[in-house]
């Protein structure tokens, strides 16, 4: 039997985007984004731990090689470089997968970076389940350690738009900052809202009745296409994103979670410890606001290898699982 | 470059200073790791008094050479130094380690004038001095960037990246110091873990690399000298051989220990031992 005759297997290849067949997609927004940022900001460079051309700063590298730093497969290294290289008066953008950052170099983030203040913007690809390579690249608890992080301000953006809007903000706030990062063909969505992206704001991006979807990064993107499906069944869904984790714009949160009668639902590409979802429960037990509260994430487990389709079905971060969920809580 | 010359005996006084002011600030809190401050104390005084560019009363004046101490707990050496370039008040000794104070026991860059780096986490100096080598001559620099680290520290993976990557980037203003008194908290460094031939693995990472008696202050300033004046694009590593408690003659000779305890009478006969061996 020829092996042509088989069907095609999917892939639990490293590197997949996450845009689905036919979406509209924007290619390399950080690198580009970066790109044009330095050419305004001198003091820009950037760093990496042989990951320039999985993180889009190849770009940057290719434009400004005077100005790119390649660290070698050392995120140690990479961390407590860029904190020096601060130290000396620039604006180190630092690249590695988000694994690598958050768990081989947290210490270095922390004492040479987070404790001195520094202007480091760290952006990491492959955050959560963003590849079906398995657990040793599956960063789904890098938003629980740096949100613990003194100091440090935590994104999650949720696709190319808004990560071509996260780069100029990053800049203009002093003070470290780890940012999620898609990277390659991403998804293009939010253009097609009344939506701009800033630092440390939550923002409604669509109205509904029924349920309030509260998530951040991709999440976003499925929660807006679960809010079209439910339109077929008369659930009417609102979704506020929340791309900055930390510092957490609470006051909306508060704001759109209080309006009673609403099923509320947060939605992450993270484990349920430690992400969006824990974060904002505690807020709103704070605040003695108590809704119907139900969280979307991924488990507390070392996740599986496989295609990421096959995945975020598994873990019912896949726009008809989510979909077919809201609407069991609803009904 | 412009070099201080000073004779033996004024950076022996130096050294003496720094190990006063380090046992005074032992006495403040009845403990510290005097015995590195005691082993350190002739590095610093060559580094503090003669080597570096600052500017005293502008601690962070742009054009400074940078010192980092990745040995946080050396932070009682430090400021003994700190104190004798005139970066630290004398005045200040008395609230070493007490709440509020400039001068934790463990340093940290946010609490000291001076203090360039937190540490106490160990093995981080060295790729935080990469990025200050790097940015310095990234903006045209002409300053150094020294660092302090101890053999301990040798165990930490992140100092091989450091040594591999400063040589990879041809680091020719850093300067590395490794404090070998052979002491760690379990014991003995080399056999905690063995780490010689270190001048050889030094050379072989690619390092212009002086080993010297860290106690033998002439030793100290020349091999200073080298490493500013080395002609190759190489960084430069010192590897300076000391005595815990080097001054301090019955604080030398007290079983080996990386935390050498001292009981509350002995800090007087310590300080009276140290102005014995000035004036011998």
């Amino acid at each position: 039997m020829s092996t042509n005759n088989k069907p095609k297997l999917k892939t639990s290849a490293m590197i997949a985007s996450i845009a689905a067949e036919g979406q509209r997609t924007a290619s390399a927004p950080f690198g580009e984004a970066l790109l044009k940022l330095a050419a305004e900001r001198p003091e820009i460079v950037g760093m990496t731990a042989d990951l320039a051309k999985y993180t889009d700063l190849h770009i940057f590298a290719k434009a400004y090689p005077e100005r790119f730093f390649q660290m070698g497969m050392a995120e140690q290294l990479l961390m407590g470089a860029a904190a020096g290289f601060a130290h000396q008066g620039a604006m180190p953008f630092v690249t590695t997968y988000a694994v690598f950052a958050t768990r081989r170099a947290y210490d270095f983030m922390h004492q040479a970076i987070a404790e001195d203040n520094l202007n480091v913007k760290i952006a990491c690809a492959l955050p959560g389940l963003t590849t079906g390579y398995g657990p040793s690249h599956q960063a789904a608890e890098d938003l629980a350690l740096m949100r613990a992080m003194p100091r440090m301000t935590v994104i999650d953006p949720c696709d190319a738009l808004d990560i071509e809007q996260m780069v100029p903000a990053v800049a203009e706030h002093n003070g470290p900052v780890y940012m999620r990062l898609l990277r390659g063909k991403v998804p293009m969505v939010l253009d097609e809202y009344d939506y701009k992206f800033e630092l440390g704001k939550a923002k409604l991006i669509r109205d509904g009745r029924d349920v309030l979807v509260i998530s951040s990064g991709i999440m976003t993107m499925r929660a807006l296409e679960v809010a079209k499906e439910l339109e077929a069944d008369n659930v009417d869904v609102a979704v506020l994103h929340v791309p900055t984790i930390k510092p957490l714009d609470t006051s909306t949160i508060l704001r759109e979670a209080g309006r009673l009668g609403r099923l509320v639902v947060v939605a992450e590409n993270h484990t349920t410890i430690g992400g969006l979802g824990e974060a904002i429960g505690v807020e709103l037990l704070r605040a003695g606001v108590t809704p119907q509260f139900r969280q979307i994430a991924l488990p507390d487990a070392f996740l599986d290898a496989g295609a990421l389709p096959t995945l975020h079905d598994r873990y019912g971060i896949s726009t008809n699982v989510m979909a077919n969920t809201i609407k069991n809580w609803v009904n | 470059m412009e070099t201080k010359t000073k004779s033996r005996a004024k950076l022996a006084e130096h050294a003496y200073r720094i190990r006063r002011n380090a046992l005074l600030m032992g006495e403040v809190q009845g403990q510290g790791y005097v015995g590195q401050a005691l082993d350190i104390a002739d590095v610093l005084a060559v580094a503090y008094c003669q080597a570096m560019n600052f500017r005293p009363e502008e601690p962070e004046w742009e054009g400074r050479d940078i010192f980092l101490l990745s040995n946080g707990h050396y932070a009682i050496a430090l400021y003994a130094a700190l104190i004798e370039a005139g970066i630290i008040p004398e005045a200040e000794l008395e609230t070493y380690g007490s709440d509020d104070s400039r001068l934790p026991m463990s340093g940290m860059a946010s609490y000291t004038p001076g203090m360039e780096m937190s540490g106490g986490s160990l093995g981080q100096g060295l790729s935080i001095a990469v990025g200050h080598g790097l940015g310095l001559k990234h903006k045209g620099s002409d300053a150094f960037v020294y660092t302090l680290f101890s053999d301990g520290e040798l165990d930490e993976g992140a100092v091989w990246e450091g040594l591999m990557s400063a040589a990879h980037w041809k680091l020719d203003n850093l300067i590395a110091i490794v404090d070998v008194n052979n002491q760690q908290a379990d014991g003995p460094s080399s056999e905690i873990m063995a780490f010689e031939p270190l001048t050889e693995k030094m050379e072989a990472f690619g390092w212009f690399t002086q080993r010297i008696d860290g106690n033998d202050i002439e030793a100290v300033a020349a091999a200073f000298d080298a490493a500013r004046n080395h002609p190759e694009p190489k960084p430069r590593m010192i590897i300076a051989d000391t005595r815990m408690g080097c001054g301090v003659p019955f604080l030398e000779a007290r079983e080996k220990n990386h935390f050498i305890r001292v009981d509350e009478h002995e800090w007087q006969l310590a300080l009276e031992a140290l102005d014995a061996g000035r004036n011998a």
